[in-house]
Protein backbone atom coordinates (compact mmCIF):
# COMPACT_ATOMS: atom_id res chain seq x y z
CA UNK A 1 0.00 0.00 0.00
CA UNK A 2 1.24 3.19 -0.86
CA UNK A 3 1.12 6.57 1.49
CA UNK A 4 -0.52 8.58 -0.48
CA UNK A 5 -4.41 9.30 -1.71
CA UNK A 6 -6.24 11.65 -4.65
CA UNK A 7 -8.52 13.83 -3.49
CA UNK A 8 -9.66 16.26 -6.23
CA UNK A 9 -9.63 15.77 -10.47
CA UNK A 10 -10.42 18.12 -13.55
CA UNK A 11 -9.82 17.77 -17.32
CA UNK A 12 -11.33 18.92 -20.48
CA UNK A 13 -13.61 17.28 -22.79
CA UNK A 14 -11.00 15.47 -25.44
CA UNK A 15 -10.98 16.56 -28.63
CA UNK A 16 -9.99 18.41 -31.76
CA UNK A 17 -9.70 21.98 -30.00
CA UNK A 18 -8.15 24.49 -32.83
CA UNK A 19 -9.70 27.31 -30.44
CA UNK A 20 -7.74 26.65 -27.51
CA UNK A 21 -4.04 26.43 -26.91
CA UNK A 22 -1.69 24.10 -24.02
CA UNK A 23 -2.03 26.52 -21.81
CA UNK A 24 -5.81 27.52 -22.04
CA UNK A 25 -6.51 23.44 -21.81
CA UNK A 26 -4.01 23.30 -18.72
CA UNK A 27 -5.59 26.25 -17.09
CA UNK A 28 -9.20 25.07 -17.47
CA UNK A 29 -8.46 21.44 -15.84
CA UNK A 30 -6.41 23.06 -13.15
CA UNK A 31 -9.44 25.29 -12.35
CA UNK A 32 -11.73 22.37 -12.09
CA UNK A 33 -9.13 20.38 -9.89
CA UNK A 34 -8.61 22.89 -7.16
CA UNK A 35 -12.67 23.43 -7.36
CA UNK A 36 -12.61 19.29 -6.64
CA UNK A 37 -10.56 19.12 -3.79
CA UNK A 38 -11.61 22.82 -2.77
CA UNK A 39 -8.11 23.42 -1.83
CA UNK A 40 -6.09 26.59 -2.44
CA UNK A 41 -3.11 27.24 -4.45
CA UNK A 42 -0.68 27.57 -1.50
CA UNK A 43 -1.92 24.38 -0.04
CA UNK A 44 0.22 22.92 -3.30
CA UNK A 45 3.69 22.00 -2.53
CA UNK A 46 4.91 21.01 -6.21
CA UNK A 47 3.78 20.38 -9.90
CA UNK A 48 4.56 17.51 -12.12
CA UNK A 49 3.91 17.75 -15.73
CA UNK A 50 3.53 15.68 -18.29
CA UNK A 51 3.61 16.09 -22.21
CA UNK A 52 4.54 13.87 -24.50
CA UNK A 53 6.15 16.54 -26.88
CA UNK A 54 5.33 20.28 -26.43
CA UNK A 55 8.10 21.18 -28.59
CA UNK A 56 7.39 19.29 -31.81
CA UNK A 57 3.19 19.95 -31.64
CA UNK A 58 3.41 23.44 -29.66
CA UNK A 59 7.02 24.87 -30.32
CA UNK A 60 6.93 25.27 -26.69
CA UNK A 61 9.18 23.77 -24.12
CA UNK A 62 10.25 24.79 -20.39
CA UNK A 63 6.20 23.93 -19.92
CA UNK A 64 7.13 23.46 -16.03
CA UNK A 65 7.12 27.32 -16.02
CA UNK A 66 4.27 28.09 -18.57
CA UNK A 67 1.48 26.16 -16.96
CA UNK A 68 1.94 26.76 -12.99
CA UNK A 69 1.94 30.93 -12.92
CA UNK A 70 -0.24 30.84 -15.59
CA UNK A 71 -2.63 29.67 -13.07
CA UNK A 72 -1.39 31.38 -9.47
CA UNK A 73 0.81 28.38 -8.33
CA UNK A 74 4.33 29.39 -7.96
CA UNK A 75 5.27 25.84 -6.26
CA UNK A 76 7.73 24.22 -7.72
CA UNK A 77 7.26 22.42 -10.75
CA UNK A 78 9.16 19.64 -13.19
CA UNK A 79 8.12 18.05 -16.26
CA UNK A 80 8.40 14.54 -16.86
CA UNK A 81 8.12 12.61 -20.13
CA UNK A 82 8.08 9.11 -20.90
CA UNK A 83 6.11 9.35 -23.83
CA UNK A 84 2.28 7.98 -24.64
CA UNK A 85 2.61 7.06 -20.51
CA UNK A 86 4.16 10.72 -19.39
CA UNK A 87 1.08 11.37 -17.45
CA UNK A 88 1.22 8.09 -15.44
CA UNK A 89 5.41 8.78 -14.86
CA UNK A 90 4.09 12.48 -13.63
CA UNK A 91 1.77 10.80 -11.06
CA UNK A 92 4.56 8.34 -10.02
CA UNK A 93 6.85 11.03 -9.80
CA UNK A 94 4.67 13.19 -7.44
CA UNK A 95 3.79 9.81 -5.67
CA UNK A 96 7.40 9.22 -4.54
CA UNK A 97 8.24 12.67 -3.52
CA UNK A 98 5.02 12.50 -0.83
CA UNK A 99 6.30 9.43 -0.02
CA UNK A 100 9.89 10.63 0.48
CA UNK A 101 8.72 13.07 2.64
CA UNK A 102 9.46 16.20 0.65
CA UNK A 103 6.20 16.99 0.27
CA UNK A 104 2.72 17.05 1.33
CA UNK A 105 0.34 17.46 -1.59
CA UNK A 106 1.16 17.60 -4.94
CA UNK A 107 -0.85 18.88 -8.42
CA UNK A 108 -0.02 16.51 -11.40
CA UNK A 109 -0.93 17.59 -15.06
CA UNK A 110 -0.92 15.57 -18.07
CA UNK A 111 -1.28 17.57 -20.97
CA UNK A 112 -1.24 17.44 -25.14
CA UNK A 113 -2.38 19.95 -27.65
CA UNK A 114 -1.68 17.90 -30.52
CA UNK A 115 -3.94 19.83 -33.54
CA UNK A 116 -1.49 22.78 -33.79
CA UNK A 117 -0.08 20.76 -35.71
CA UNK A 118 -2.37 19.87 -39.52
CA UNK A 119 -0.33 18.31 -41.75
CA UNK A 120 -0.78 14.84 -40.96
CA UNK A 121 2.89 13.60 -41.67
CA UNK A 122 4.16 16.40 -39.08
CA UNK A 123 1.89 14.49 -36.16
CA UNK A 124 3.09 11.20 -37.48
CA UNK A 125 6.67 12.14 -37.43
CA UNK A 126 6.24 13.90 -34.05
CA UNK A 127 4.50 10.47 -32.35
CA UNK A 128 6.82 8.34 -34.11
CA UNK A 129 9.61 10.39 -31.53
CA UNK A 130 8.45 8.10 -29.43
CA UNK A 131 10.33 4.72 -31.41
CA UNK A 132 13.65 4.70 -32.02
CA UNK A 133 13.98 7.79 -34.12
CA UNK A 134 17.35 6.40 -36.02
CA UNK A 135 16.74 2.92 -36.67
CA UNK A 136 12.83 2.81 -36.73
CA UNK A 137 11.59 6.35 -37.57
CA UNK A 138 14.60 7.04 -39.86
CA UNK A 139 13.43 4.11 -42.29
CA UNK A 140 9.85 4.66 -42.47
CA UNK A 141 8.37 3.39 -39.53
CA UNK A 142 4.91 5.15 -37.80
CA UNK A 143 3.34 4.14 -34.70
CA UNK A 144 0.38 2.58 -37.02
CA UNK A 145 3.22 0.33 -38.67
CA UNK A 146 5.15 -0.50 -35.68
CA UNK A 147 2.08 -1.82 -33.98
CA UNK A 148 0.81 -3.21 -37.39
CA UNK A 149 4.11 -5.52 -36.91
CA UNK A 150 3.18 -6.69 -33.72
CA UNK A 151 -0.68 -7.43 -34.91
CA UNK A 152 1.00 -9.32 -37.89
CA UNK A 153 3.23 -11.52 -35.74
CA UNK A 154 0.36 -12.02 -33.44
CA UNK A 155 -1.93 -13.60 -35.94
CA UNK A 156 0.56 -15.04 -37.69
CA UNK A 157 1.49 -17.17 -34.42
CA UNK A 158 -1.51 -17.44 -32.14
CA UNK A 159 -3.99 -17.14 -35.10
CA UNK A 160 -5.69 -14.09 -33.80
CA UNK A 161 -8.17 -12.71 -35.95
CA UNK A 162 -9.45 -8.92 -37.87
CA UNK A 163 -12.74 -9.85 -36.32
CA UNK A 164 -11.22 -10.39 -32.82
CA UNK A 165 -9.34 -7.24 -32.78
CA UNK A 166 -12.16 -5.24 -34.66
CA UNK A 167 -14.27 -6.16 -31.14
CA UNK A 168 -11.85 -4.30 -29.30
CA UNK A 169 -12.98 -1.00 -30.68
CA UNK A 170 -16.84 -1.67 -31.08
CA UNK A 171 -16.50 -2.50 -27.21
CA UNK A 172 -14.24 1.28 -26.82
CA UNK A 173 -16.64 2.87 -29.01
CA UNK A 174 -19.54 1.53 -27.19
CA UNK A 175 -18.35 2.86 -23.55
CA UNK A 176 -17.57 5.64 -24.96
CA UNK A 177 -20.88 6.58 -25.93
CA UNK A 178 -21.86 6.90 -22.46
CA UNK A 179 -18.51 9.47 -21.34
CA UNK A 180 -19.42 12.88 -22.04
CA UNK A 181 -16.11 13.70 -22.16
CA UNK A 182 -15.23 11.28 -25.03
CA UNK A 183 -14.38 12.21 -27.91
CA UNK A 184 -16.14 10.08 -30.14
CA UNK A 185 -19.51 9.65 -28.60
CA UNK A 186 -21.11 7.14 -30.94
CA UNK A 187 -21.66 3.07 -31.58
CA UNK A 188 -19.68 1.65 -34.11
CA UNK A 189 -20.01 -1.73 -36.19
CA UNK A 190 -17.95 -4.81 -37.03
CA UNK A 191 -18.43 -3.39 -40.57
CA UNK A 192 -17.26 -0.58 -39.91
CA UNK A 193 -14.13 -0.80 -38.53
CA UNK A 194 -13.18 -4.01 -40.78
CA UNK A 195 -14.15 -2.08 -44.03
CA UNK A 196 -12.35 1.23 -42.43
CA UNK A 197 -9.52 2.99 -44.59
CA UNK A 198 -5.78 1.06 -43.85
CA UNK A 199 -3.56 3.14 -42.52
CA UNK A 200 -0.45 0.22 -42.15
CA UNK A 201 -1.81 -2.94 -42.89
CA UNK A 202 -3.27 -5.11 -41.22
CA UNK A 203 -3.99 -2.27 -39.43
CA UNK A 204 -6.92 0.22 -40.69
CA UNK A 205 -8.92 3.43 -39.28
CA UNK A 206 -10.75 2.20 -36.63
CA UNK A 207 -7.65 0.15 -35.26
CA UNK A 208 -6.34 3.41 -34.05
CA UNK A 209 -6.92 5.61 -31.57
CA UNK A 210 -7.26 9.51 -32.75
CA UNK A 211 -5.62 12.77 -32.81
CA UNK A 212 -6.95 14.47 -29.71
CA UNK A 213 -6.69 17.54 -27.16
CA UNK A 214 -6.89 17.39 -23.50
CA UNK A 215 -5.59 18.24 -20.57
CA UNK A 216 -6.37 16.65 -17.73
CA UNK A 217 -5.41 16.96 -13.39
CA UNK A 218 -5.42 15.10 -9.66
CA UNK A 219 -4.35 16.50 -6.26
CA UNK A 220 -2.52 13.51 -5.08
CA UNK A 221 -1.42 14.22 -0.85
CA UNK A 222 -0.40 12.76 2.13
CA UNK A 223 -2.57 9.50 3.26
CA UNK A 224 -3.49 10.55 6.33
CA UNK A 225 -4.30 14.67 4.92
CA UNK A 226 -6.94 13.38 2.48
CA UNK A 227 -9.92 13.62 4.48
CA UNK A 228 -9.22 17.51 5.12
CA UNK A 229 -10.16 17.52 1.43
CA UNK A 230 -12.82 15.12 0.69
CA UNK A 231 -15.11 12.78 2.48
CA UNK A 232 -14.50 9.97 -0.43
CA UNK A 233 -10.16 9.48 -0.96
CA UNK A 234 -8.78 7.30 -3.84
CA UNK A 235 -6.01 5.55 -2.49
CA UNK A 236 -3.00 4.43 -4.38
CA UNK A 237 -2.32 0.59 -3.52
CA UNK A 238 0.52 0.29 -6.12
CA UNK A 239 2.48 1.56 -8.87
CA UNK A 240 4.80 -0.10 -10.83
CA UNK A 241 6.87 0.87 -13.83
CA UNK A 242 9.07 -1.76 -16.13
CA UNK A 243 10.82 -0.76 -19.69
CA UNK A 244 12.22 -2.89 -22.62
CA UNK A 245 14.26 -2.14 -25.71
CA UNK A 246 12.57 1.28 -27.31
CA UNK A 247 12.67 -0.55 -30.98
CA UNK A 248 10.67 -3.73 -31.75
CA UNK A 249 13.39 -5.48 -33.18
CA UNK A 250 15.09 -5.43 -30.21
CA UNK A 251 12.86 -7.49 -27.82
CA UNK A 252 12.92 -10.95 -27.08
CA UNK A 253 9.19 -11.60 -28.50
CA UNK A 254 7.70 -8.67 -30.52
CA UNK A 255 4.19 -9.94 -29.30
CA UNK A 256 4.93 -10.07 -25.59
CA UNK A 257 5.40 -6.64 -23.78
CA UNK A 258 7.60 -7.05 -21.25
CA UNK A 259 7.18 -3.88 -19.68
CA UNK A 260 4.12 -4.37 -19.09
CA UNK A 261 4.75 -7.30 -17.39
CA UNK A 262 7.59 -5.81 -14.86
CA UNK A 263 5.35 -2.92 -14.47
CA UNK A 264 2.56 -5.41 -13.29
CA UNK A 265 4.30 -7.27 -11.40
CA UNK A 266 5.89 -4.29 -9.40
CA UNK A 267 2.40 -2.68 -8.54
CA UNK A 268 0.80 -5.94 -7.57
CA UNK A 269 3.61 -6.65 -5.33
CA UNK A 270 3.14 -3.55 -3.73
CA UNK A 271 -1.02 -3.22 -3.72
CA UNK A 272 -0.60 -6.61 -2.84
CA UNK A 273 -3.16 -8.30 -4.87
CA UNK A 274 -3.40 -10.56 -7.62
CA UNK A 275 -4.90 -9.61 -11.16
CA UNK A 276 -8.63 -11.35 -9.80
CA UNK A 277 -8.90 -9.13 -7.52
CA UNK A 278 -9.38 -6.19 -10.08
CA UNK A 279 -12.78 -5.38 -10.62
CA UNK A 280 -12.34 -2.66 -14.08
CA UNK A 281 -9.49 -1.64 -15.36
CA UNK A 282 -8.60 1.63 -17.98
CA UNK A 283 -5.49 -0.36 -20.33
CA UNK A 284 -3.19 1.11 -23.17
CA UNK A 285 -5.74 0.73 -26.27
CA UNK A 286 -3.78 3.06 -28.86
CA UNK A 287 -4.44 0.37 -31.28
CA UNK A 288 -6.57 -2.82 -30.59
CA UNK A 289 -3.84 -4.83 -30.74
CA UNK A 290 -2.55 -3.17 -27.91
CA UNK A 291 -5.81 -3.85 -25.79
CA UNK A 292 -5.30 -7.37 -26.86
CA UNK A 293 -1.39 -7.45 -25.38
CA UNK A 294 -2.76 -5.82 -21.85
CA UNK A 295 -5.60 -8.10 -21.62
CA UNK A 296 -2.62 -10.90 -22.18
CA UNK A 297 -0.18 -9.52 -20.54
CA UNK A 298 -1.48 -8.39 -17.18
CA UNK A 299 -2.75 -12.01 -16.79
CA UNK A 300 -6.53 -11.72 -17.65
CA UNK A 301 -6.43 -14.72 -20.25
CA UNK A 302 -3.75 -16.85 -21.42
CA UNK A 303 -1.39 -15.41 -23.96
CA UNK A 304 -2.45 -15.48 -27.60
CA UNK A 305 -5.97 -15.54 -26.38
CA UNK A 306 -6.73 -11.96 -25.75
CA UNK A 307 -8.30 -11.16 -28.92
CA UNK A 308 -10.59 -14.39 -28.32
CA UNK A 309 -11.69 -13.53 -24.66
CA UNK A 310 -12.65 -9.64 -26.36
CA UNK A 311 -14.69 -10.91 -29.36
CA UNK A 312 -16.58 -13.08 -26.57
CA UNK A 313 -17.42 -10.04 -24.75
CA UNK A 314 -15.98 -10.43 -21.65
CA UNK A 315 -14.42 -7.09 -21.18
CA UNK A 316 -17.49 -5.54 -22.03
CA UNK A 317 -19.01 -2.93 -19.24
CA UNK A 318 -19.58 -5.12 -16.29
CA UNK A 319 -18.96 -8.43 -17.82
CA UNK A 320 -15.76 -10.92 -16.29
CA UNK A 321 -13.92 -7.97 -16.70
CA UNK A 322 -15.24 -4.16 -17.79
CA UNK A 323 -11.89 -3.17 -19.76
CA UNK A 324 -12.03 0.70 -20.79
CA UNK A 325 -15.58 1.72 -19.40
CA UNK A 326 -14.50 5.43 -20.33
CA UNK A 327 -14.35 4.45 -23.82
CA UNK A 328 -10.21 3.97 -24.16
CA UNK A 329 -7.94 5.93 -26.05
CA UNK A 330 -10.10 4.47 -29.00
CA UNK A 331 -12.93 6.27 -28.20
CA UNK A 332 -12.82 8.72 -25.20
CA UNK A 333 -9.40 10.17 -27.17
CA UNK A 334 -5.71 10.12 -26.74
CA UNK A 335 -4.15 13.28 -26.22
CA UNK A 336 -0.44 11.18 -25.43
CA UNK A 337 0.79 12.97 -22.05
CA UNK A 338 -2.49 13.20 -21.10
CA UNK A 339 -3.71 9.86 -21.46
CA UNK A 340 -2.04 8.29 -18.36
CA UNK A 341 -4.07 10.95 -16.25
CA UNK A 342 -7.66 10.78 -17.41
CA UNK A 343 -7.06 7.05 -16.63
CA UNK A 344 -6.71 7.50 -13.35
CA UNK A 345 -9.61 10.34 -13.41
CA UNK A 346 -11.51 7.38 -14.58
CA UNK A 347 -10.55 5.19 -12.03
CA UNK A 348 -11.55 8.23 -9.21
CA UNK A 349 -14.92 8.33 -11.01
CA UNK A 350 -16.01 4.56 -11.08
CA UNK A 351 -14.78 4.14 -7.43
CA UNK A 352 -16.38 7.16 -6.05
CA UNK A 353 -19.26 5.93 -7.74
CA UNK A 354 -19.42 8.77 -10.05
CA UNK A 355 -19.33 7.35 -13.41
CA UNK A 356 -22.76 7.86 -14.31
CA UNK A 357 -24.54 5.85 -17.27
CA UNK A 358 -21.19 3.41 -17.51
CA UNK A 359 -20.72 3.12 -13.91
CA UNK A 360 -19.22 -0.34 -13.47
CA UNK A 361 -20.96 -2.24 -10.36
CA UNK A 362 -17.53 -3.96 -8.80
CA UNK A 363 -16.15 -1.26 -7.90
CA UNK A 364 -13.22 -1.85 -4.99
CA UNK A 365 -10.56 -2.23 -6.63
CA UNK A 366 -9.49 -0.26 -10.61
CA UNK A 367 -6.62 -0.39 -12.17
CA UNK A 368 -4.63 1.44 -15.18
CA UNK A 369 -1.94 0.80 -17.45
CA UNK A 370 0.00 3.00 -19.60
CA UNK A 371 2.12 2.77 -22.04
CA UNK A 372 4.95 4.89 -23.69
CA UNK A 373 6.03 4.56 -27.69
CA UNK A 374 5.21 0.88 -28.69
CA UNK A 375 5.72 -0.78 -25.35
CA UNK A 376 9.51 0.08 -24.20
CA UNK A 377 7.75 1.78 -21.28
CA UNK A 378 4.64 0.60 -18.96
CA UNK A 379 3.14 2.14 -15.81
CA UNK A 380 0.61 0.52 -13.95
CA UNK A 381 -1.11 1.80 -11.05
CA UNK A 382 -3.69 -0.10 -8.83
CA UNK A 383 -6.38 1.88 -6.85
CA UNK A 384 -9.20 1.34 -3.80
CA UNK A 385 -11.55 3.20 -2.44
CA UNK A 386 -10.30 2.51 1.26
CA UNK A 387 -7.72 2.02 2.69
CA UNK B 1 16.90 13.52 -41.09
CA UNK B 2 19.96 16.01 -40.11
CA UNK B 3 23.32 15.54 -41.78
CA UNK B 4 25.26 14.70 -38.89
CA UNK B 5 22.45 11.66 -37.57
CA UNK B 6 22.79 10.55 -40.52
CA UNK B 7 26.35 10.65 -41.32
CA UNK B 8 27.99 9.00 -38.44
CA UNK B 9 26.38 5.63 -39.26
CA UNK B 10 27.19 5.90 -43.04
CA UNK B 11 29.43 2.34 -42.02
CA UNK B 12 26.26 0.41 -40.66
CA UNK B 13 23.55 1.93 -42.94
CA UNK B 14 25.68 1.21 -46.35
CA UNK B 15 27.41 -1.76 -45.48
CA UNK B 16 25.91 -3.40 -42.73
CA UNK B 17 28.80 -3.20 -40.24
CA UNK B 18 28.38 -4.13 -36.59
CA UNK B 19 30.33 -5.50 -33.72
CA UNK B 20 31.70 -8.54 -32.78
CA UNK B 21 32.90 -9.08 -28.74
CA UNK B 22 36.42 -10.33 -28.47
CA UNK B 23 35.49 -12.18 -25.56
CA UNK B 24 31.91 -14.09 -25.77
CA UNK B 25 31.03 -13.53 -29.69
CA UNK B 26 28.06 -12.03 -29.60
CA UNK B 27 27.43 -10.24 -32.41
CA UNK B 28 25.27 -6.28 -32.62
CA UNK B 29 23.98 -4.66 -35.30
CA UNK B 30 24.37 -1.73 -35.27
CA UNK B 31 27.80 -1.64 -33.35
CA UNK B 32 27.97 -1.01 -29.67
CA UNK B 33 30.24 -0.49 -26.82
CA UNK B 34 30.38 -2.69 -24.65
CA UNK B 35 28.86 -6.18 -24.74
CA UNK B 36 26.12 -6.29 -22.29
CA UNK B 37 26.55 -10.48 -21.84
CA UNK B 38 29.61 -10.24 -20.68
CA UNK B 39 30.62 -7.09 -19.72
CA UNK B 40 33.66 -6.57 -21.54
CA UNK B 41 34.57 -3.28 -24.06
CA UNK B 42 36.81 -5.40 -26.23
CA UNK B 43 35.16 -5.56 -30.16
CA UNK B 44 36.00 -6.73 -33.34
CA UNK B 45 34.43 -4.34 -36.45
CA UNK B 46 31.83 -7.32 -38.25
CA UNK B 47 30.02 -6.58 -41.58
CA UNK B 48 27.17 -9.34 -41.97
CA UNK B 49 26.11 -11.16 -44.71
CA UNK B 50 23.41 -8.96 -45.45
CA UNK B 51 20.81 -12.31 -45.78
CA UNK B 52 17.95 -12.89 -43.81
CA UNK B 53 14.14 -13.60 -43.42
CA UNK B 54 11.33 -11.79 -42.59
CA UNK B 55 10.02 -12.32 -39.26
CA UNK B 56 6.67 -9.79 -39.72
CA UNK B 57 5.89 -6.87 -41.87
CA UNK B 58 3.17 -4.16 -42.51
CA UNK B 59 2.54 -2.29 -45.85
CA UNK B 60 2.81 1.42 -44.92
CA UNK B 61 0.27 4.17 -46.45
CA UNK B 62 0.34 6.78 -43.75
CA UNK B 63 4.11 7.88 -43.66
CA UNK B 64 5.95 10.16 -41.34
CA UNK B 65 7.97 13.03 -43.40
CA UNK B 66 10.07 12.23 -45.88
CA UNK B 67 8.53 9.19 -47.37
CA UNK B 68 5.19 10.56 -48.91
CA UNK B 69 6.85 9.05 -52.69
CA UNK B 70 6.50 5.44 -51.69
CA UNK B 71 3.47 4.92 -50.35
CA UNK B 72 2.31 1.96 -49.98
CA UNK B 73 5.95 0.68 -48.84
CA UNK B 74 6.60 -2.25 -46.87
CA UNK B 75 8.15 -1.97 -43.40
CA UNK B 76 9.52 -5.72 -42.35
CA UNK B 77 11.51 -6.88 -39.52
CA UNK B 78 14.23 -9.05 -40.35
CA UNK B 79 16.09 -10.88 -38.91
CA UNK B 80 19.65 -11.35 -40.17
CA UNK B 81 21.27 -14.86 -40.64
CA UNK B 82 23.66 -14.04 -38.13
CA UNK B 83 20.83 -13.69 -35.50
CA UNK B 84 20.34 -9.59 -34.70
CA UNK B 85 16.73 -8.14 -36.14
CA UNK B 86 16.50 -4.93 -37.82
CA UNK B 87 13.55 -2.74 -39.26
CA UNK B 88 13.76 -1.94 -43.04
CA UNK B 89 11.88 -1.76 -45.68
CA UNK B 90 10.86 -4.30 -48.08
CA UNK B 91 11.36 -3.39 -51.73
CA UNK B 92 11.56 -5.13 -55.48
CA UNK B 93 8.68 -7.10 -55.07
CA UNK B 94 5.17 -7.78 -55.59
CA UNK B 95 2.70 -6.97 -53.08
CA UNK B 96 1.50 -10.49 -52.39
CA UNK B 97 4.17 -12.19 -52.42
CA UNK B 98 5.80 -11.06 -49.41
CA UNK B 99 5.18 -13.49 -46.70
CA UNK B 100 6.35 -13.69 -43.27
CA UNK B 101 9.75 -16.73 -43.08
CA UNK B 102 10.83 -15.14 -46.72
CA UNK B 103 14.37 -15.04 -47.18
CA UNK B 104 15.59 -11.72 -48.02
CA UNK B 105 19.24 -9.75 -49.08
CA UNK B 106 20.54 -6.48 -48.46
CA UNK B 107 19.78 -3.91 -51.47
CA UNK B 108 21.55 -0.64 -51.07
CA UNK B 109 18.91 2.42 -51.54
CA UNK B 110 17.74 5.77 -51.46
CA UNK B 111 16.25 5.66 -48.04
CA UNK B 112 13.94 9.21 -47.37
CA UNK B 113 14.35 12.74 -49.02
CA UNK B 114 13.46 16.00 -47.49
CA UNK B 115 11.88 17.90 -50.27
CA UNK B 116 13.09 19.65 -53.19
CA UNK B 117 16.65 21.04 -51.67
CA UNK B 118 16.79 18.61 -48.44
CA UNK B 119 18.93 15.99 -47.59
CA UNK B 120 18.64 12.81 -49.82
CA UNK B 121 19.40 9.75 -47.35
CA UNK B 122 20.60 6.86 -48.76
CA UNK B 123 21.01 2.73 -46.91
CA UNK B 124 20.00 -0.45 -46.49
CA UNK B 125 16.66 -1.90 -47.82
CA UNK B 126 15.68 -5.80 -48.52
CA UNK B 127 14.82 -7.20 -51.58
CA UNK B 128 13.82 -10.80 -52.33
CA UNK B 129 16.68 -13.45 -52.11
CA UNK B 130 18.65 -13.68 -55.30
CA UNK B 131 17.09 -10.39 -56.70
CA UNK B 132 16.77 -10.68 -59.82
CA UNK B 133 17.69 -13.71 -60.96
CA UNK B 134 14.84 -15.98 -59.57
CA UNK B 135 11.62 -14.34 -61.31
Amino acid sequence: MEEVAIVGVGNTKVGEWYDNSLRGLTDEAIAKTLQSANISPKEIDATFIGPMSSGLFNQQEHISALIGPHSGIFAPALRVESACASGSSALRVAMMSIEAGYYNTALVIGVEKMTDLIDIGEVTTALGTASDGEWELGVGATFPALFALVMRAHMHKYGSTLEEFASVAVKNHKNGSLNPDAQFQKLVSMETVMNSRIIAEPIRLFDCSPVSDGAAALIVTKKDLAKKYTDDPVYVKGTGSGIDHIALHNRKDITTLESTKRATKEAFKRAKIKVKDIDFIEVHDCFTIAEVLALEDIGFCEKGKGGKFSLEGETALNSTISVNPSGGLKAKGHPVGATGIYQVIEVFKQLRNEAGKRQVTKNDIGVTHNIGGSGATSVVNVFSRGD
Amino acid sequence: MSVPRFWRRIHSLYRLEGTKCSKCGRLYFPERNRCVDCNTYDKEKFIFSGNGKIITYSWVYTPPKGFKGGIPYCLAIVELEEGPRLTTQIVAVEKKKVKIGMPVEFSFRKISAEGEEGVITYGFKFRPKGYPTNK
